[in-house]
């Protein structure tokens, strides 16, 4: 038995690092949900919801139930295997994406094995991300099609057309970062941003990829976050399901937890998205302030100890009994977890790189929300001119103008 | 057996059945999802042999861009169940020995020239994407952009047809 443990060593820790991850991305998509509630509902002037659980928290299990043992009718005449096959692809597709982002620099050690954070770490890492993309298109057409229906149909059109255009520009504006970094790799393009050249000479946030020289990346990012939005079908590109338009476009005639795979697709694709965002122009893992400031990796005992303390008072107050026995042992929780990384200086080195790259992935995330909040949505012919006019012309521009930048600063 | 074999086995068949279900489904959105199954299990054996560059990039271009285009078009026309006509009995007669004749050149092609496919594999194994660029943009530049030109008047013809008349 422990001979088979040795041998295998490898497979096993991959499985369960491949379980870890789909648990914390799962159980992150459906908090998503709530936070995503939560902050358009304060957009405009709302709640949110609020009945299940204190602040609603516990909305995101009871969806999740809901979506469990709903009715699933299977509508008349849908080509059936394809059916059945676009959401099962859909959601394969974008959990597999998220095995090739690397979430941590140090490895963790466990019996003499070296765990790294991330569950592969490809040496053609961002070209994979794309391929696995590009199928993902597959997903919405190929539902759209099967469903029989008009509404799907023209969601599934209308979604292959988008994201065939999106993705030119997708591919493009991260040429410049590929051209700065010299590699495929995740986790090597986060290494040289860390040992770059930042602009003036300055380190810390400077030398991120959107600021380094010889080009900072700032066309590249907003090119690159458009047209991941668009790719992602979120707003204001979500025209595949305007709702005023299409029903609820390429999804229409799914229900239950076959819905729930789309949506989680979805969701799932964000999350991607966003850590790519922080990978790729932002640093990735990297703290934005200068290495010679260690006091600033106190930041996450911080903001956690006064969050904690926070939500137990809030949890004092709360109405229900319910909110007043859970809030307090969460915030007692989140605050205990502030002090463990004060009290070890080698657990606090640990996650400070983590630390980051989760900051970074929420702030997109929350972008991502507060544009659905505040952006209308494009119409059809507004979006194809503004990705085929605009972004792929200045996403081209961008890449030009690194290489000649790349150019004269090795002159 | 070892891993790798079995992996080249399992894709090969993937691509060998897909090929076969693609002429053999009759409703066209079917043939192309077949057809997707045998760019990405092309794509796998090029993985396999250390191509990660081309693996990657058969995947985006020609299993994402093109195929969604494929399937974009047949849901723009809503091509319904294809209709069988008689099988041409000169294809009959005369395809399936051109068939096996084209396998059996290229299987005995393949045999012979083992020693430079495994150089190949062994070269591209070091920096695959870094030897690549090398040969499109240096040693092979010219008919690389001769090429690319074709499809630029490739893309300007599709133009002029699409377009509409002007009076």
């Amino acid at each position: 038995m422990n001979d088979f443990l040795a041998q295998h060593a490898d497979i096993l820790i991959s499985l369960v690092k491949i379980a870890i991850l789909l648990f914390v991305v799962l159980t992150v998509n459906a908090y998503l949900t709530w936070f995503e509630r939560k902050v358009v509902a304060h957009i405009q002037s709302r709640w949110g919801p609020h009945r299940v659980g204190p602040h609603g928290l516990l909305q995101p299990l009871a969806d999740g139930l809901k979506f469990l043992f709903k009715e699933d009718p299977t509508p008349a005449g849908v080509d059936k295997f394809v059916y059945y096959l676009a959401p099962l692809l859909a959601l394969a597709l974008a959990l597999t994406s998220i095995a090739v982002i690397p979430f941590g620099p140090d490895p963790l050690h466990f019996k003499g094995h070296d765990i790294y954070l991330g569950i592969v770490d490809l040496n053609i890492g961002i070209l994979a991300l794309f391929a696995i993309t590009a199928l993902g298109v597959y997903g919405v057409a190929l539902a759209g099609w099967a469903s029989n229906s008009k509404y799907p149909l023209l969601g599934g059109l209308r979604s292959s057309a988008q994201m065939v255009s999106y993705e030119l520009a997708l591919t493009m504006s991260v040429v410049g970062v590929l051209l700065m970094c010299g590699s495929f790799s995740l986790r090597d393009i986060i290494n040289t941003q860390a040992a770059g050249h930042g602009l003036f000479g300055l380190g810390g946030i400077f030398r991120w990829n959107i600021f380094a020289g010889p080009f900072p990346q700032i066309l590249g990012f907003l090119c690159f976050f458009i047209a991941a939005i668009a790719e992602t079908n979120r707003v204001p590109f979500d025209l595949p399901e305007a709702e005023s338009e299409l029903v609820a476009g390429f999804h229409t005639e799914y229900a239950s937890f076959k819905f729930a795979m789309f949506f989680i697709a979805e969701y799932t694709s964000m999350i991607t998205v966003s850590s790519l965002c922080s990978i790729l122009f932002f640093g990735g893992w990297l703290s934005p302030f200068p290495g010679s400031w260690t006091f600033t990796h106190y930041l996450p005992s911080v903001l956690l100890i006064p969050f904690g303390l926070w939500v137990i008072w809030d949890g004092v107050r709360y109405e229900t009994i319910f909110g007043k026995l859970i809030l307090p042992g969460v915030g007692f929780v989140i605050a205990a977890l502030g002090a463990v990384f004060v009290l070890f200086p080698a657990v606090n080195e640990f996650i400070q790189g983590p630390f980051w790259l989760l900051s970074k992935i929420f702030i997109f995330l929350f972008i991502y929300v507060w544009m659905r909040g505040t952006l209308p949505r494009f119409r059809y012919d507004q979006l194809m001119s503004f990705g085929w006019k605009l972004l792929l012309p200045v996403s081209l521009a961008n890449v030009v103008i690194t290489a000649s930048a790349i150019l004269w600063s090795n002159r | 057996m070892n891993a790798p074999l079995v992996v080249f086995f399992v894709l090969a068949a993937m691509c060998i059945i897909g090929a076969i279900s693609l002429i053999l489904q009759r409703h066209p959105i079917h043939s192309a999802l077949s057809l997707i199954v045998v760019m990405v299990a092309l794509a796998g054996l090029y993985l396999l042999m250390g191509a990660e560059f081309v693996a990657a990039v058969q995947i985006i271009v020609y299993g994402g861009a093109i195929m969604v285009l494929f399937v974009f078009v047949i849901m723009l026309l809503n091509a319904g169940l294809e209709e069988r006509t008689n099988v041409s009995r000169l294809a009959g007669i005369g395809g399936i020995p051109l068939a096996i004749a084209l396998t059996g050149f290229l299987a005995a092609a393949v045999a012979r020239s083992q020693d430079t496919v495994q150089a190949a594999a062994q070269t591209g194994a070091v920096a695959p994407t870094k030897a690549l660029s090398r040969l499109l943009f240096q040693d092979f530049v010219y008919p690389f952009e001769l090429t690319s030109f074709l499809i630029l008047v490739a893309i300007m013809g599709a133009l002029v047809l699409a377009q509409r008349e002007n009076r």
